[in-house]
């Protein structure tokens, strides 16, 4: 589609654009206390955006000469990203640590991070894949760096910068690899040049997926390339945090889902329920691997961890190992699979961190010791933790166990040569369970009984609260709305 | 009434949503509500059996609703001669578990809830009949458990807690890759009727890195229930949690969960994969009797009391293994002994069910002179006799019908297992019979040093069992003795049921060669 006819249905990103200016613009015209209030415009701007993706119809086709695919699939990935960043908005409103600073400019800089992860999941040409993770990535940088005031924050974002820099370099010189290769960076002309090259450039394409892996694995946390994440998780402002651990892993997933199944499949994805990799490239023995790596390292560093922002962090490593493994299956169920455990991981995920934030905010710290008799201190507090650490678990009845019992069975179906794998991701479950389950302990078992019971003092505390603990157990039991929403997403650009 | 399983599973669920409602300082009136909605439940449990035709060895009072129909997953419930006495001893003994715990007085509105929880899951696990349901039921009992052992229980509570909770999680995810590979491997389906009927041949020829599917699957499956049993050497965890646990959640574990494992052997591995039946009925003899003779040498070595009738268990649940493994008498290469398999298949049920009451029984009764006395030290007592009398003839009771006295529902059920395994597994009942000696010696001695002998002075003014543990108690001794003299009742019930399992593994009898 030609640039000015692709305007028409780049609606969500466009007004996204003008929010952003328009909140930037609102920023100027309050004083430094009353700075949150920007978060409301971003707010209204994002209900919009919602709006007109919801009522941009099912077309299936590719904007701006080829470069962005608008399809059910970007859709479903840019309603999640809606979601986290509407609720870190509302997050953000009540954390403490950015109170002593002028946060106009942070809600922007969010929502211009949530317009470079909708160019993430629907980027099909590799100038604009690179594009949207750099987006993404200087947006991350700054939120990192948000508390200027505390030494911890500042290292994040330098760690940060420089692990950015350097995985995106590698990726870059993967990419150009790639169009040495092929002469082009649109998505589906690649795939159709590396399917007619020789034997003699393999070399060459496997050097490439690996340092393309090198970037997406960075941007999902993957082993071995998660070693910014422990560092940058724990000295963001809490509420980046919870961020940076779902919404910029969803925009990657569909990216990789894109990427790998695309360029790097037989090119009949989606067409038939399985397919499989081009050219014989062992990317998803590879992918495979790293799966099983990230979900074991995750899980076993979590178990050390002291601070619950920093276990939360591991585990969040361990949870996108769970995901990677459905990616090498090359089957519509691996990637529905993927789709249903990240919608189920925003609510657990976010409400756990959410958790953390307000335990942050009245005891001032964040280790195991800080919940100590959470449970009986503010049963709603520590009612609602409880189910998310559950959840995380993935223990039924809650969503946790649902999104799980998707990517198993997606692997269980894929045939045997995957069970190891299977096996592997349900063993981590189950040490998962020592680390989430301490996060229980503490609240219920370790801490003395209080006899005066509080409510959280702010009703938006309480509604957010709800907002993401009422999903995360009604989709344990109830997800029929949510399958099929992802089965009517499950439509994806193929290139015709 | 419709839906009566369905009330049966969710009677519980608004008992908690009940209880919810009421403030938390009126203990008393949560006690109520829990002792009213089990005690209804375990009145639907007695008109469900008494409604039950038992001369139908299929499912009954089915019921069917569309749960999530994109993955076929269904709302299935029903209840056979195999589910029935489990229902009702669990209802049973939810009811009775409300008045153990009626001393209970930290955080009560929790306990009750979780407790009503509790006996939802399990309930829920014994009637569901599709898969995903299965594992959804079976996974809820975890986390009630969880806290019942971990906020309520003795000075290790937390380690017991985690250590149970990690080694049941362990099992249930094996269990989830076999439902899973089942599913798949079997038309699409968590239905287990329709697995029942699909799976022993589906499966047939199969191979996954060389080793055939059915033997996999079987033993991803056994690991899971056979930590529930719990099986050598996957039973560390129990006498842990049940030392630890509140009295009333040590009664249920012994009395109910344990049977789960049971019970899932026999709905899932011997109804959906016959053919592994033959291949593994030898280990499982061999397992059967480990745990006999090894449970009884554990108990034998203890000195608390709550630890040796805990072992007991671990003792007593290997006569069930014992029994279930003869059913392959009745294969046509052993000789169409159908009686043998009968006797052993029955003999197991009903020692799950007698394990149950009489396990209930021993529980109640330690909780009882722990109370009183704060330690369950068996030589700290001495004498006891004189002070305690009728608390004295309970225990003499309880331990008599443990060691398998005759006239106690124990010796009938052990009898028969003992009759259906000797024509196959001769070695192993000859030997397992050394068990019962050292059951005997166990249970004997520690009333020996407990209730004969110099009374202690300590305990001269101890006061006698009072009328809420009575009521406990007599209803279980009841059962035992009645069971004991006349078994005929529950072994009709079971019976026809029991004949179509048979069956089932039997007609594949023939394939197992070919395996």
């Amino acid at each position: 589609m030609s640039n000015l006819n692709s305007l028409a249905h780049f609606w969500p990103e466009l007004i996204l654009a003008v929010t952003v200016i328009v909140a930037i613009i609102a920023d100027l015209f309050y004083r430094r206390e009353d700075s949150y209030k920007v978060a409301w415009w971003l707010l209204g701007g994002l209900a919009l955006t919602l709006f007109s993706i919801r009522i941009g119809g099912s077309l299936v086709s590719s904007l701006f000469m080829g470069t962005i695919a608008v399809d059910p699939f970007s859709e479903f990935f840019k309603v999640l990203i809606l979601l986290s960043t509407t609720l870190v908005i509302l997050m953000s409103l009540n954390s403490k640590e950015l109170k002593e600073y002028r946060v106009g400019e942070y809600f922007s800089i969010l929502a211009i991070m949530a317009f470079g992860l909708f160019l993430m999941a629907s980027a099909i040409d590799i100038l604009m894949v690179y594009i949207a993770i750099e987006i993404v990535s200087i947006m991350s940088f700054f939120l990192a760096g948000y508390l200027k005031k505390k030494p911890e924050s500042n290292e994040a974002s330098l760690k940060y910068v420089i692990y950015g820099a350097f995985s995106s370099g590698i990726m870059l010189y993967g990419l150009s690899i790639l169009f040495g290769l092929t002469g082009t960076t649109k998505f589906f002309e690649m795939q159709a040049a590396i399917a007619s090259l020789g034997p003699d450039s393999s070399l060459a394409l496997l050097l490439a997926t690996v340092f393309i892996l090198v970037g997406f694995g960075y941007k999902i946390s993957a082993v071995p390339f998660h070693f910014w994440t422990p560092d940058v998780y724990e000295g963001s402002p809490t509420t980046i945090t919870a961020y940076l651990s779902v919404a910029p892993k969803a925009a990657g997933f569909a990216m990789l889902i894109r990427f790998f199944n695309q360029v790097l499949g037989d090119g009949s994805v989606m067409t038939s329920s399985t397919w499989l990799a081009l050219n014989g490239i062992p990317w998803p023995q590879l992918i495979a691997v790293l799966a099983a790596a990230t979900m074991t390292v995750g899980n076993l560093v979590a178990i050390q961890q002291n601070s619950v922002k920093r276990m939360l962090a591991y585990s969040s490593i361990a949870h996108a190992g769970y995901m990677m493994m459905a990616l090498p299956l090359m089957s519509e169920s691996g990637i529905y699979g993927i789709m249903m455990y990240l919608t189920m991981y925003l609510f657990m995920n976010l409400g756990a961190f959410y958790v953390v934030i307000y335990v942050e905010g009245t005891s001032g710290g964040e280790s195991f010791e800080d919940f100590n008799g959470l449970g009986w201190k503010m049963p709603l507090v520590g009612g609602v933790m409880t189910l998310f650490m559950v959840a995380l678990t993935g223990l039924p009845p809650t969503a946790g166990f649902i999104g799980k019992f998707y990517i198993f069975a997606a692997v269980i179906e894929a045939g045997s040569q995957y069970y190891w794998l299977a096996f592997v991701g349900v063993v981590n479950s189950v040490i998962s369970l020592y680390y989430y389950i301490r996060v229980v302990k503490h609240m219920y078992l370790t801490g003395e009984r209080s006899e005066s019971v509080e409510l959280p003092s702010s009703k938006l505390v309480i509604i957010v609260l709800l907002f993401l603990a009422i999903p995360t157990f009604v989709f344990g039991w109830y997800f029929g709305p949510v399958a099929n929403w992802i089965s009517e997403s499950l439509v994806i650009f193929n290139g015709m | 009434m419709n839906h009566l399983l369905s009330w049966i599973i969710w009677l519980p669920i608004l008992g908690m949503v009940s209880i919810a409602f009421v403030p938390r300082d009126k203990s008393e009136v949560i006690k109520k509500i829990a002792a009213v909605f089990s005690g209804l439940q375990l009145l639907l449990a007695i008109y469900l059996w008494r409604i039950f035709d038992a001369s139908n060895g299929t499912f009954q009072f089915m019921e069917r609703a569309e749960w999530i129909p994109s993955f076929n997953i269904t709302y299935i419930l029903g209840v056979d001669g195999l589910s029935l006495p489990m229902v009702f001893l669990m209802a049973l003994i939810g009811f009775i578990g409300v008045f153990v715990s009626w001393n209970i007085d930290k955080a009560v509105k929790g306990y009750f809830s979780l407790f009503l929880l509790l006996n939802t899951g399990v309930m829920g696990v014994f009637l569901s009949l599709d898969f995903f349901l299965f594992y959804i039921f079976w996974e809820v009992m975890l986390l009630p458990m969880y806290f019942l052992i971990g906020m309520w229980g003795g000075p290790q509570r937390e380690y017991a807690a985690i250590k149970f909770f990690i080694y049941t999680l362990f099992g249930s995810v094996l269990m989830l890759i076999a439902i899973l590979a089942l599913y798949f491997t079997c038309g699409n389906t968590f239905d287990m009727l329709v697995l029942m009927d699909t799976a022993p041949t589906a499966l047939n020829g199969m191979l996954w890195w060389g080793m055939s599917a059915i033997k996999v699957i079987w033993v991803l499956l056994f690991i899971g229930f056979a930590i529930k049993v719990p099986v050598f050497p996957f039973h560390t965890w129990l006498p842990l949690a049940h030392v630890e646990a509140p009295t009333a959640i040590s009664v249920i574990l012994a009395g109910v969960l344990l049977k789960l494992g049971v019970y899932g052997i026999l709905r899932v591995n011997y109804n959906m994969l016959p053919d592994g039946v033959f291949w593994f009925a030898g280990a499982l003899a061999v397992l059967g009797l480990i745990n006999v003779i090894w449970g009884a040498m554990c108990a034998l070595a203890q000195t608390d009391l709550k630890k040796l009738v805990a072992y007991s268990s671990v003792n007593h649940m290997g006569y069930t293994l014992i029994g279930m493994a003869a059913v392959i008498a009745a294969s046509e290469m052993n000789g169409e002994n159908l009686i043998s398999a009968q006797a052993g298949l029955g003999g197991a049920v009903f020692q799950m069910f007698n394990h149950g009451t009489i396990s209930a029984m021993l529980f109640i009764l330690v909780g009882v002179i722990y109370d009183r006395a704060h330690h369950r030290d068996i030589d700290g007592f001495g004498g006891l006799a004189s002070q305690m009398p009728i608390y004295t003839a309970f225990v003499a009771i309880a331990f008599f019908a443990g060691l398998g006295l005759p006239g106690f529902s124990g010796f009938v059920s052990e009898a028969m297992i003992f009759i259906g395994a000797f024509p196959i597994f001769k070695t192993v009942v000859i030997i397992s019979t050394l068990g019962i000696l050292l059951n005997a010696a166990y249970f004997l001695w520690a009333f020996q040093r407990m209730f004969f002998g110099p009374a202690n002075e300590k305990y001269k003014d101890i006061p006698e069992i009072n009328k809420r543990e009575l009521f406990t108690v007599i209803p279980l001794a009841v059962i035992t003795l009645i069971l004991g003299v006349y078994p005929r009742p529950f072994l009709d019930l079971i019976a026809a049921t029991l004949n179509v399992l048979i069956e089932s593994v039997v007609s594949f009898g023939g394939l197992a060669a070919a395996m």
